[in-house]
């Protein structure tokens, strides 16, 4: 066999089908050595069911695997790593307590006679982490790390097991900017010096075409389009997934601009947060933007009371205001969108309604009491007002699609009574067609609901396409306001990166 | 090479949420009745059904702790000592009222003890439980002074709270309803009992939604102690003596019905009905198994089993899920 012209990965005719749902079609999918594809669609379009299959979590129904030209028969999770793949999944599966050689060598510590050979994974770990230009210490504990650390820390043990396949599963959507430019040049490094097959999966379009060298979109369960990424713009890439025309990607307003209703007048907190002041009005969408770090999260969270504040104050609708649980942040008119959805957000064994109605028990109770017309009104008033694509209010949360998660938090905040949003990385992990129906619902709020938003986001072309005004941060501060519309990207970043 | 094809179960059977406890409930009432004659007897019945209550309580305050995804070990303790203070404090001549009250408000203590060191100093509350579970333990033997307390001759009305019959049926039967229909309500048509389903799935989600979330834990211990406390009294009541050795074990009764009944031993998931459904499906085996002549210690493996196989079965639940 010429190893050197087979491709590393083939897939060929893949199905899957689960009940109820054919969730892959007879896609085909091959990637050479040293190739990056790109594997994108709207979520539920078959993504993650393909990457179980290749992992060797789910059997296909029917379809081939071939790895290095060598058919795979019974593929399960440890014969495929055998075999030279590794999958780096979004969640990362670490052990955040051992050190960073322990997860690097978990599993397979070398050993002298019954003994771990520490001085061997320490040095070993070093000299793949040399090899591949990362600087992290071998004996730091992975909790420790940053998140774009830690998939470095992944990569290196993909590099131990001599991974000569790696699928990245949406690496970027937990990583800022610079990092993510970090994580592109080694990708590339790796696949074009070491010969490294990767599978890219990701929500980014702008990523898809700075990264790849070949595309293959999946809709609906089939593989619509298997080409160059060279050959395509974004927006045909958009038309591919969604399978229309998106017209443009933010939605056009006016926007009527009222009072201010929140100002923070050097808002510190206990660790990052440092004098950070800004002003929001009615009506108003305004971004903040920074790198992962420089304290957005954290000056949200401590004007809506759930992180404690050190310093500085607050004025809410004019009057100071001394907000210190999240309890009293909701009293007062304000509304917290988490940044992370699945494990500060949702209740996902609960209902939809459960968690519609979630932070507004009282308003639906009479004495303590819940009263199940009160709460049915409320729940369909806002199924139907932030249009939640759900079978009914009854089932559960987790098996909606990611948007339609993020709307039924929007609807939580709203039956709350929220008056001030503040939305954490609003449209995080969510696909393009969703995103855009997120943009148009924050759109809404603000203009017809004159709901004041600010909207921390990692994702500039959003803060750029979507807000009124922005400010960026970098360490904790507060360090410029800008019109969006009087900017650009080359200007934001100048502020946000280190000058 | 094709690759093996997994064959996928024709669309599942569409039972109504918790319907397998009902199922497995029935089987286990048709098997007991062919396995012993007297298993229908009424007199054996309405004798399973006192079980079911006595036990029944415990796992319906085991529910509210579990729901809000803590367990509680010191419920067995917290059993033994409300007995042996109401009988001494019956010993001592105390009018019934009093001895009742006392016992309770001793045992929601015990309870609130657990619930500060789980909500506030934020001890895990494996461990926090097995403490008072000890310190507990210590106190019942301290006010027994090691033996049997005898609660003397003017306790014999007291006696017919367990004990006794009202309508031919046992009186504790009556109290064991009271609580389930006050905790179904409680937890199904209020904004605490919903505090406890939120606190029990995320609890970060909670805390962002503005949900009190110190006050929910604290109370679930309270709540699962008092109804300890009175489980303890209708005991003493039945038994005629505080014995400061009774209730070992009862903790894992109490977790043992309340996981049979659906709750989830991770927080959020589980009902008083499942409850009430668990209590019966142990009272059945344990009933059975005595009819036909198994030994306690026997007796003793099947439950341990039970236990297992019960968190087994929700661990393959939740899987599906």
């Amino acid at each position: 066999m010429t190893t050197g012209q087979t491709p590393a990965l083939r897939l060929q005719e893949i199905s899957k089908s689960f009940p109820g749902v054919q969730a892959l079609s007879d896609v085909s999918l091959t990637v050479e050595r040293g190739e990056i594809r790109a594997l994108v669609g709207e979520n539920g379009a078959g993504k993650s069911t393909l990457i179980k299959i290749l992992s060797g979590a789910y059997i296909a129904d029917a379809g081939h695997i071939e790895l290095f030209g060598e058919a795979v028969a019974h593929p399960t999770p440890a014969g495929m790593i055998a075999k030279g793949l590794a999958v780096i999944y979004q969640e990362l599966a670490q052990a955040p307590h051992l050190t960073v050689a322990e997860n690097i060598f978990l599993g397979q510590l070398p050993r002298r006679g019954l003994r771990i050979d520490w001085a061997t994974a320490r040095a070993e770990s070093r000299r793949v982490m040399d090899r591949l230009g990362f600087d992290i210490d071998p004996a730091a504990r992975v909790q420790d790390l940053s998140v774009a650390k830690r998939q470095m820390v992944e990569i290196a043990k993909a590099m131990v097991r001599d991974a000569r396949i790696i699928v990245l599963d949406e690496p970027s959507a937990v990583l800022a900017q610079a990092e993510i430019d970090q994580l592109f040049a080694i990708v590339r490094q790796l696949a074009r010096e070491h010969g490294v097959a990767f599978v890219y999966i990701s929500h980014r379009l702008g990523e898809v075409f700075a990264l790849s060298d070949t595309v293959t979109v999946l809709r609906d369960g089939k593989a619509v389009h298997d080409g160059r990424s060279a050959d395509l713009d974004p927006r045909a890439l958009i038309r591919l997934m969604v399978g229309r025309e998106m017209g443009d990607v933010y939605p056009r307003r006016t926007p009527r601009i009222g009072e201010v209703v929140l100002q923070t007048d050097r808002l510190s907190d206990r660790d990052l947060l440092r004098d950070a002041s800004i002003t929001l009005r009615k009506g108003e969408i305004v971004g903040l933007f920074g790198l992962s770090g420089a304290g957005r999260s954290e000056l949200l969270r401590t004007v809506f009371g759930a992180a404690s504040r050190s310093g500085g104050g607050v004025q809410l609708f004019g009057a100071p205001a001394d907000v210190r649980t999240p309890r009293q942040g909701i009293a007062s008119g304000l509304g917290l969108l988490p940044e992370d959805r699945k494990t500060q957000g949702l209740f996902l064994i609960q209902s939809v309604g459960f968690n519609i109605v979630a932070a507004s028990l009282r308003r639906i109770a009479l004495r303590g009491f819940i009263s199940p017309e009160r709460e049915r009104a409320a729940v369909n008033e806002q199924i139907q007002q932030l249009r939640v694509k759900t079978p009914s209010a009854e089932v559960q949360v987790q098996g909606l699609s990611g948007g339609n998660q993020q709307k039924c938090l929007f609807a939580r905040q709203v039956a709350a009574g929220c008056r001030v949003l503040l939305a954490d990385e609003p449209t995080r992990g969510v696909d393009v067609g969703a995103k855009r129906e997120i943009y148009d619902l924050l759109v809404e709020l603000a203009s017809t609901r004159d709901l004041a938003v600010l909207m921390a986001s990692s994702e500039l072309p959003e803060v750029l396409g979507l807000c009124d005004r922005l400010y960026v941060m970098r360490e904790g501060r507060v360090v410029k306001e800008l019109g969006a519309r009087q900017t650009s990207e080359e200007e934001v970043m100048s502020y946000a990166a280190l000058h | 090479m094709r690759l093996s094809t997994e064959h996928v179960l024709p669309s599942k059977l569409s039972l109504p949420r918790g319907a397998g406890l009902w199922i497995a409930l029935l089987i286990l009432a048709i098997a007991s009745s062919l396995v012993s004659p007297h298993f229908l007897n009424p007199a054996n019945l309405l004798n399973v059904l006192r079980q079911v209550a006595l036990y029944g309580i415990l796992g319906v305050g085991m529910t509210f702790v579990i729901l809000a995804r803590w367990i509680d070990l010191s419920v067995g303790s917290v059993v033994a000592f409300s007995g042996v203070l109401g009988a001494r404090l019956l010993q001592l001549g105390y009018p019934i009222p009093t001895v009742v009250a006392c016992s309770l408000a001793v045992g929601s203590l015990i309870g609130a003890f657990n619930g500060l060191g789980v909500s506030i100093w934020h001890v895990p509350a494996f461990i926090m439980t097995l403490g008072t579970m000890v310190m507990t333990r210590g106190f019942d033997l301290m006010v027994a002074r090691g033996g049997p307390v005898d609660p003397g001759p003017a306790a014999e009305r007291f006696f017919w709270l367990g004990g006794g019959y009202l309508l031919r049926v046992p009186t504790p039967i009556y109290v064991f309803a009271a609580v389930c229909l006050v905790s179904h309500v409680v937890l199904s048509h209020t904004t605490f009992g919903r505090t406890i389903y939120a606190v029990g799935s995320n609890e970060e989600a909670a805390r962002l939604s503005g949900i009190n979330i110190a006050f929910t834990n604290f109370s679930v211990f309270v709540i699962g102690s008092f109804l300890a406390a009175l489980s303890g009294l209708i005991f003493l009541s039945r038994l005629s003596v505080g014995d400061p050795n009774s209730g070992n074990g009862l903790e894992l009764e109490a977790i043992t019905i309340a996981v049979i009944g659906g709750t989830s031993l991770s927080g959020g998931e589980g009902s008083v009905v499942g409850a009430v459904g668990g209590a019966m499906i142990l009272a059945i085996i344990a009933n059975v198994l005595n009819l036909a002549g198994v030994t306690t210690f026997s007796q003793q493996v099947v439950k341990g089993a039970i236990i297992i196989l019960a968190v087994l079965l929700e661990a393959a639940r939740s899987r599906r899920a």
